[in-house]
């Protein structure tokens, strides 16, 4: 019987010739996240008895969170991280600016082809859109890490999403992650490995096809797979911080299930308040009046994503009523944003340009809503409350209807505001 | 064996609204934790929990942010054990490794009501409510050994020989 992709990585990190669903093994990540989060884990590292992090060249700490520091509190907790990182030796340490963890991993050429990667945030199934098998732990397991440098995964059963049709501007890879979720629910495949695969998924960039990896959690996956090809490899090149052996599922591996989806014929979609699930065309809630409106976030704060912003915002203004917040996945994404112009696209828009990082997706800061205020956001999560008051609503989308949305004051589909590629 | 007073939920309970984002990233003792436990989901739940009490839940409890407070702030506020009809993966690691007891149980979770008492015999593998009893399967070895250890950390230790 073949093996899929997770059963492969699993086994081949766990030294056995093959292993089964359900299995439990106990393995040692090639590589482990942590962000803003490190300051917690670094106190409960330092209970466990355990003077060293035992494998520091495998650690990967990143500010993102709450970057720069808006409070006293975040201030402390950046310092003592800043000082955990200098007394453990850890090199691979990007301070507050340098981007988001999820875009900053794949830059930086930690996400790699095969490599087991696990990181103490939910969005860590990003990389699978590298080959790479990635998963959210916890913090006390991330201390764990550090320590041991070892954890135990059960091996989970796999669903194959085959995605057949190419996406034509202005419809992206949010618009299709968003519908696959509205079909499937929230826990439609919920600890299980998702193997993305079709046509579309090969036409599709690598900025594209992270946005199928990020949200795949948002369906209760582990992990989410795209196999590596020439566009990965071609992107690795002069990144990889180290050789990688690519990871392919058997042909003849087991699915539990096989999906299929048709982008042939797929509208704009957009999530409503308050789960990621409850999706709709954005014909159906086309005209929803909104206060705020955000493109970035480790969904969507690529450079593509800021070119096709700046498609549909170039010569037009957004509209008094809306604060529109764009927030750069990276240093990298915003250097070449400033390079190509678009920066001063957004900003003679109108638009409020921030630095890189997470900004206001999590609530913690910079433009966090009010009571009764409506977000249109491409980010990944729209649960009450997660951008500041629990009686605002978030909207999800791709920054084709942001940006749109943005310039009318409601929300609309990109397809009216966006004809042929230039206004 | 425990015996609790149920708190009962929907589907699909996020770790948004178990501990909002806004708390996630500020040094609090779990005590601190719990004062801010289903903030976003139920504004009562943290002024009348009780030590013992047991969490009643529908399908994919705790989805959403990795987020370890949203086990931590449970188990500070008294929460004896979470009962639903599936979990999150990373909730349900966070629990275990915090020392909170989850069990996945579809059958008579639709007839528990807030209020109601269940008791759960974890040796037998048993939930008993109104005079039902339904069984719910048993933790692979690996994952019981941390949480009758009291969580990850103590599990460690002891592993370690730091204990």
């Amino acid at each position: 019987m073949g093996m899929s992709f997770a059963q492969k990585v699993l086994a081949a990190k766990a030294g056995l010739e093959s292993v089964a669903i359900g299995q439990i093994v106990e393995i040692e990540p090639d590589y482990c996240l942590s962000h803003d989060n490190t300051a917690a884990i670094s106190k409960t590292f330092k209970k466990i008895g355990v003077e060293r992090v035992k494998y520091p060249e495998r650690f990967v700490i990143v500010l993102d969170h709450t970057v720069p520091a808006s409070t006293e509190k975040y201030a402390l907790g950046h310092k003592e991280i800043r000082e955990f990182v200098h007394e453990q030796g850890i090199a691979n340490f990007y301070d507050a600016g340098v981007g988001i963890c999820h875009q900053v991993l794949p830059e930086k050429g930690f996400a790699l082809p095969g490599a087991l990667i696990l990181g103490s945030d939910s969005h860590t199934t990003t990389y699978g859109a590298f080959g790479a098998f990635s998963a959210g732990v916890g913090r006390s397991e991330m201390a764990v890490l550090y320590a041991t440098g070892k954890i135990w995964l059960k091996t989970p059963a796999s669903f194959k999403i085959v995605v057949s049709g190419k996406l034509e501007e202005p419809i992206t890879s949010k618009d299709l992650v968003l519908k696959i979720i509205g079909m499937i629910g929230a826990d439609g495949a919920l600890y299980r490995s998702i193997e993305f695969t079709g046509r579309a998924i090969e036409e599709m960039s690598l900025s594209s096809r992270m946005v199928l990896s990020n949200m795949a959690i948002e369906c209760g996956a582990k992990n989410g797979y795209i196999a590596p090809d020439k566009k990965t490899f071609a992107f690795l090149d002069g990144r990889a911080v180290c050789e990688y052996t690519p990871v392919y599922p058997d042909p003849d591996a087991k699915y539990e299930k096989v999906l299929e989806f048709d982008t042939t014929r797929l509208d704009p979609q957009v999530a409503k308040p308050h789960t990621v699930d409850n999706v709709s065309p954005v014909e159906e809630v086309a005209g929803t009046k909104i206060h705020q409106a955000l493109i970035g976030t480790c969904t969507n704060g690529r450079l593509e994503d800021l070119r096709l912003a700046a498609k549909i915002l170039s010569g037009n203004k957004v509209a008094h009523s809306v604060r529109l917040l764009i927030l750069p996945a990276s240093q990298e994404v915003l250097l070449r944003a400033l390079r190509e112009g678009l920066i001063e696209i957004f900003v003679e828009a109108g638009a409020l340009v921030l630095n890189p990082g997470c900004g206001p997706c999590l609530g913690a800061h910079q433009g966090v809503l009010a009571p009764g205020e409506v977000c249109l956001s491409t980010a990944n999560r729209n649960f009450k409350g997660r951008m500041g008051s629990r009686d605002a609503e978030i909207y999800l989308a791709s920054p084709a209807t942001v940006a749109a949305s943005a310039i009318t004051g409601v929300i609309t589909d990109p397809r009216a505001e966006f004809v042929g590629g230039a206004k | 064996m425990i015996e609790g007073r149920v708190w009962k939920y929907r589907d699909d309970v996020n770790t948004d609204v178990i501990f909002p984002g806004k708390y996630t990233y500020q040094p609090l003792e779990p005590a601190e934790m719990a004062e801010h436990a289903m903030e976003d989901l139920d504004s009562s739940f943290a002024k009348e929990v009780k030590k013992g009490d047991v969490i009643v839940s529908g399908y994919n409890f705790g989805c959403g942010s990795s987020r370890e407070q949203a086990a931590t702030c449970l188990k500070a506020a008294g929460i004896a054990a979470v009962i639903a009809k599936s979990f999150s993966r990373i909730f349900f690691r966070n629990a275990i490794n915090n020392g909170l007891p989850v069990i996945e149980l579809e059958d008579g979770v639709g007839d528990m009501e807030k209020g109601d008492t269940v008791s759960i015999d974890f040796e037998a593998g048993t939930v008993t409510h109104e005079g039902n009893t339904y069984h719910f399967p048993a933790l692979p070895k690996e994952v019981l050994a941390i949480l009758n250890d009291g969580g990850l950390i103590p599990h460690v230790r002891k592993e370690l020989g730091k204990a």
